[in-house]
């Protein structure tokens, strides 16, 4: 891409998201009796406090995990939507080894997440292997499977792991399970830096291995990857194994981080789809995506501090998160734009032509 | 439990799981025999379920509720018929979007309107009328299939048929399986591939929000968050898995229903419900991976053959 | 012959595409009423174009279209089909899961009470129409399931229910067996009789000779003239319709021809639909030669080189490279036998056209311990090794990072014929290189292609452009129905009347123990 195409994106996706905020902000006008303090909480809401802030930051960390998940599987263009059951069996692989392996401290999280990785690995590598085996598609079976994943979920939580006292969450998780804070007084954790260098390691994955590159080059062009001698199979289950692995691994860490004190989730808790948005705004780039999670962290904080002070409720963040999709996705939107600026370009190549 | 299975119950039991379904079953058979594979059914659900609260409240008549709910239907599949024919979204992303608008949007807006949250329980909707037939309900068993169901159920029986004659018997349904199997060979002979999908996404739109409807004024008396619980997603499991064709689809759906029904009289046993709550996910996944691998070994069988 | 009543004339057509090529000049055209009426040329010579502008697919920069004697504009195929034009396309426009009966009143259904189709009166019109002109066809069958010749016939029919007086069918005889052939004429003639005009587009000279009443040859986008066929010899016909414009001159060297490096031997091979495309071909390239295959295309070219090079494996017999059976070789184990392939669709199979150069570059050697380890690529080898070739290959671009998709036809050749060339190939297959690429380009890669023949390369070179052939080849071979109809050893010597010829299928050396020419 030529630099001011690049340009032009950028500027694409930053109008995208300011007409996204403002229809929420439309919205938040119709539905609310104190729309100026809603739009004002939630825009300065994160910055409040430190732990406001901090909340932000939290917010990030299992966005990230989906995101990077989501992006390496996309990469090798394969809508599979098991990320969303991954991080879950993520979550849930994570307590089980928590509450019933007893390793020691330092050793259980690092075995749990690993695990759960596995798990989550595992999860999204099936509707690949079935769209391989008997051409089912992935897109429906990886759906189907989430709702098997959650429902598995909840019959390992309310048979095996269930504290009774309570009724449908585990036993707490045991401290030598738990992460610990990195900063004082806020719950952020070191799944942060584990994100953070999941997104460096999946950058360097992605577009500087020699597997990254055949994913990319299959899922640009099939056929043009099949003629460079590239084994299709092989790279198809290699993305979205690692994809899951990197959601499933969220979930554990999310579960284990001290945001979470049981396993406790009984319905999907809609990281999957966040994914998605996350892997939109970074443009299936991994080194992108604590940007993109950033700024939904922020929306998505600020929203809940609106909830907790004003009339507009926090879901007002997901038709925000629609929009902007919408918007990021259609081809067509400002494409008159790019086109003029590409003839530009184009001419003035031909200029530089003549000149030499 | 045989005796359970047996009774005209069960059967009830299996018309009134499935119905929501069946009806964005069709909907997304419309649709994908259009060749768009229409993934925003489960947001489209959730809606049609909350509008038709909100108009059969404001109308005082189920009727009034139900027109206008399919009405916004319609326009729902024209806005995402817009976004994918006009801007040139991707179908995924685009549906994955709207469901993401639907699920926010439907609790603001039942927050704006009722103030409600979470259910709608102070707006005073009304439901689709049951209908007894008088006489039949006397008839043993029969009888108690026949009579007594909810009107909502017997249109979406109703709209198996009359989306079967639409698309096997005219020509806009002729159309739609044309541009949907090969646009150019449509456009070949003058059609437009274009405004043909845009009929179809809106019919799609109109079959879905009538299953909505019944989320929340049949299956349920008031709108809550969140429930359509994925059953837009086994729509579309259910219409692929069914061919795409109505009387297909009717067909996995009802399987569905069984399932359904099934674990319902299963809680009575130890089965544990989780699992239970499972199976018509399970089924679907295994019964499209069958299905997938056999049109596979057919189009191999028919490729060697010529 | 009688004088029959002109009911179509296209005059002085002239038609240029966006990107310069002028695919149409000054050709002109009459049909009369009841005529079958070949268009005969070679691949680009502007058939389709013209008849794309009859069609209304595209509208003419110059000339005017008369029908019935009054001036008329076509503006898209449903405009034609309303003024009786009707197409049978090469590939069929049918939907595979209707009827017959279904596919013939699509966009025109009968209806009944308004809103149903008349499936009843559909099929009767059907089996009406198809009486009349002695189609045997069950109209209520699934397109899906009957073969080929019939599916035509369907198309046929498609085009005289919407009510054609003029039939245009793009090479119609190159799907059918010989014995569907010889059905369709029969129909065809009976067409005539009845009144309506065929245009028959087809290089099959026994087939227009069998046929068609009268013949207009095209060439490099120009009118040879139109000729009463029963007034012109097939030799006639293949030499106006063959023809070199511009001599190209390459200072070639005379062939240093070494060791076998591929040889094929006894290869029946097949195409996606299982169709047998090459039959019991045998031949041995040498390092040191380019072998240039001619030949009108869908004649087994391109099953031929997709076995050679494994992106098929629907083949039996023999392929070996030097002296190793690649039968069970994948893609990248052929490719590690030292051969490259450029291919004939260079944004289909050639390049990710939303990827950069630099990336495209390496699709075929990124395994190569220079530019990679055993988990890393070496960035820093593969930028330098980019620019290298950028510069050696002189691919007009603003950097390695620029999306390949945005450069010209003929730079997305270089990137593509500079990643091919830079792994040191022993064997080139080369399909249709310099096809709708600018002068330069061209020149450009067959300099290459020279250039590595002298340093010992095999080189087979399929293409449709026969002064490529001529002016490269050391050895060339014309394919025709699957098999070399004729190979000649000394190229100089072949005159293009021959070698149209032997491309239509006039002269065929395979049938009688295929000799060599000196």
């Amino acid at each position: 891409m030529s630099n001011s195409v690049k340009r032009f994106e950028v500027f694409r996706m930053f109008f995208a998201i300011v007409i996204s905020l403002l229809i929420s902000f439309v919205i938040i006008f119709l539905v609310s009796k104190e729309p100026l303090t809603a739009i004002y909480t939630l825009i300065t809401g994160p910055f409040k406090s430190r732990r406001n802030f901090a909340n932000v930051i939290e917010a990030m960390i299992p966005l990230m995990f989906t995101g990077i998940g989501v992006c390496i599987m996309f990469s090798a263009n394969q809508i599979n939507l098991a990320g969303e059951g991954a991080f879950h069996l993520g979550g849930l692989v994570a307590s089980v080894v928590a509450l019933q392996l007893g390793l020691p401290a330092g050793v259980s999280p690092v075995v749990a997440i690993l695990l759960s990785g596995l798990v989550g690995a595992v999860f999204t590598a099936i509707p690949a292997v079935l769209k391989i085996k008997t051409n089912s598609s992935i897109l429906v079976s990886s759906l189907m499977l989430n709702y098997i994943a959650l429902w598995f979920a909840t019959f390992i939580l309310m048979h095996f792991i269930c504290d009774p006292s309570i009724g449908s969450a585990s036993y707490t998780i045991p401290d030598a399970s738990t992460l610990p804070t990195l900063i004082a007084k806020t719950r952020i954790h070191p799944g942060l830096i584990l994100a953070l260098a999941c997104a460096v390691l999946g950058y360097i994955f992605l577009f500087k291995s020699k597997i990254g590159y055949e994913l990319r080059l299959t899922g640009q062009n099939e056929e043009f990857a099949k003629y460079s001698g590239i084994n299709i199979v092989k790279v198809v289950l290699v993305s979205q194994l690692l994809g899951g692995f990197i959601a499933g691994m969220g979930g554990g860490v999310e579960l284990l981080s001290p945001i979470y004190t049981r396993f406790s989730w009984t319905s999907l808790l809609g990281y999957g789809w966040d994914a998605i948005i996350i892997c939109t705004l970074s443009k299936n780039n991994p080194l992108y995506t604590p940007l993109a999670a950033l700024f939904l962290a922020y929306l998505r904080t600020g929203a809940s501090i609106m909830a907790r002070y004003t009339d507009v409720t926090l879901e007002i963040v997901q038709i925000t998160q629609g929009i902007i999709i919408l918007l990021v996705v259609a081809e067509q939107f400002l494409s008159g734009y790019k086109h003029k600026m590409i003839a530009k370009e184009a001419m003035a190549s031909l200029k530089e032509e003549e000149v030499h | 439990m045989l005796k359970n299975i047996l009774s005209p119950d069960f059967i009830n039991a299996i018309l009134r799981a499935s119905t929501p379904i069946l009806f964005a079953t069709l909907a997304s058979a419309i649709a994908s025999k259009s060749g768009i594979t229409n993934m925003a059914l489960e947001g489209m659900l959730l809606f049609s379920a909350l509008f038709g609260v909100i108009f059969s409240s404001l109308t005082h008549s189920f009727l009034g509720g139900l027109l206008i709910t399919m009405v916004i239907g319609g326009l729902i599949g024209f806005f995402l018929a817009f976004f994918i024919l006009q801007l040139k979204t991707d179908e995924i992303l685009a549906a994955i979007a709207l469901n993401l608008i639907a699920t926010g949007g439907t609790v603001l807006l039942m927050l704006a309107v009722s103030g409600d949250r979470g259910a709608s329980t102070s707006i005073s909707s009304v439901s689709a009328p049951t209908i007894y037939i008088p006489g039949v309900a006397q008839i043993p068993f029969l009888g108690k299939v026949l009579s007594g169901q909810n009107l909502m159920t017997w249109l979406s029986l109703i709209a198996v048929v009359v989306v079967h004659i639409f698309l096997y018997k005219t020509p806009m349904g002729l159309k739609i399986r044309a541009v949907g199997e090969n646009k150019n060979a449509a456009e070949s002979v003058g059609i437009s591939s274009k405004k043909i999908q845009y009929i179809a996404l809106v019919l799609s739109g109109v079959l879905c929000s009538m299953g909505g409807y019944f989320l929340s004024g049949g299956y349920m008396n008031m709108f809550t968050k969140d429930m359509s619980a994925g059953k837009g997603f086994i729509a579309l499991a259910a219409s692929s898995m069914g061919a795409d064709t109505p009387i297909g689809g009717f067909l996995v759906t009802m399987l569905f229903g069984i399932a359904q029904a099934l674990g319902n009289l299963m809680q009575l046993t130890t089965i544990p419900t989780e699992l239970i709550q499972m199976i018509p996910y399970l089924t679907t996944l295994i019964g499209l991976a069958i299905y997938s691998y056999a049109v596979m070994k057919r189009k191999n069988r028919l490729g060697a053959h010529n | 012959m009688l004088a029959k009543e002109t009911v179509l004339e296209m005059q002085h057509i002239m038609k240029i595409y966006s990107n310069g090529v002028v695919a149409n000049e000054d050709v002109s055209l009459d049909l009369k009423k009841g005529e079958i009426h070949a268009l005969l040329g070679e691949n680009g010579a502007g058939k389709s174009t013209l008849m794309k502008v009859l069609f209304g697919i595209e509208i003419p920069d110059q000339g005017k279209i008369l029908l019935n004697g009054a001036e008329t504009t076509i503006k898209s195929p449903q405009d034609a089909i309303s003024k009786g034009i009707g197409m049978v396309h090469q590939h069929f426009m049918l939907l595979p899961s209707l009827t017959v009966a279904e596919n013939i009143i699509l966009g025109v259904e009968p209806r009944k009470k308004k809103f149903f189709i008349d499936m009843k009166q559909a099929i009767r019109s059907a089996k009406e129409i198809a009486e009349k002109y002695n189609f045997d066809i069950d109209v209520s069958a699934r397109v899906e399931e009957i073969p080929v010749g019939i599916k035509q016939k369907v198309e046929i029919l498609k085009a005289l229910y919407r009510g054609a007086d003029i039939l245009i069918l793009d090479e119609p005889t190159a799907v059918l067996t010989p014995q569907e052939t010889e059905e369709l004429f029969i129909q065809l003639e009976k067409l005539r009789d009845d009144g309506h005009t065929v245009i028959f587009i087809s290089h099959k000279l026994d087939e227009i000779k069998r046929i068609c009443d009268r013949a207009t040859i095209m060439r490099s986008g120009k009118s040879m003239g139109t000729y009463n066929v029963n007034e012109i010899s097939t030799s006639d016909m293949s030499k106006l319709m063959v023809g070199r414009e511009v001599v190209l001159e390459f200072d070639k060297q005379p062939a240093k021809v070494k060791d076998v490096m591929l040889s094929v031997s006894h290869l029946d091979a097949y195409n996606a639909q299982g169709v047998q495309k090459v039959r019991d071909l045998s031949f041995d390239l040498h390092g040191g030669e380019i072998l240039g295959i001619a030949g009108v295309e869908g004649n087994g070219q391109s099953e031929l080189i997709d076995a050679i090079t494994g992106m098929s494996k629907k083949y039996s017999g023999t392929i070996t490279i030097k002296g190793e059976d690649i039968k069970n070789d994948s893609i990248r184990d052929i490719r590690q036998k030292k051969l490259a392939h450029i291919p004939e669709d260079r944004m289909t199979a050639g390049c990710a056209a939303h990827l950069n150069i630099q990336e495209n570059m390496f699709a075929n050697q990124y395994t190569d311990p220079k530019y990679s380890g055993k988990v890393m690529l070496k960035s820093k080898v593969i930028q330098m090794r980019s620019d290298e070739l950028i510069k050696e290959y002189l691919v007009k671009c603003k950097s390695q990072k620029q999306e390949v998709g945005m450069l010209s036809g003929g730079n997305i050749q270089k990137v593509i014929v500079a990643r091919e060339f830079s792994t040191g190939p022993d064997i080139i297959i080369a399909n249709q290189p310099t096809r709708g690429i600018d002068v330069g380009a061209s020149e450009f890669i067959r300099r290459k292609l020279l250039e590595f023949r002298d340093a010992g390369c095999a080189v087979i070179l399929v293409s449709a452009d026969l002064n490529e052939i001529f002016s490269l080849s050391d050895r060339l071979a014309v394919m025709y129905k699957g098999n070399f109809s004729g190979v000649f050893t000394d190229v100089a010597k072949v005159t293009e009347e021959e070698l149209g010829q032997y491309m239509l299928g006039l002269k065929n050396d395979s049938e009688n123990g295929g000799a060599s020419h000196e």
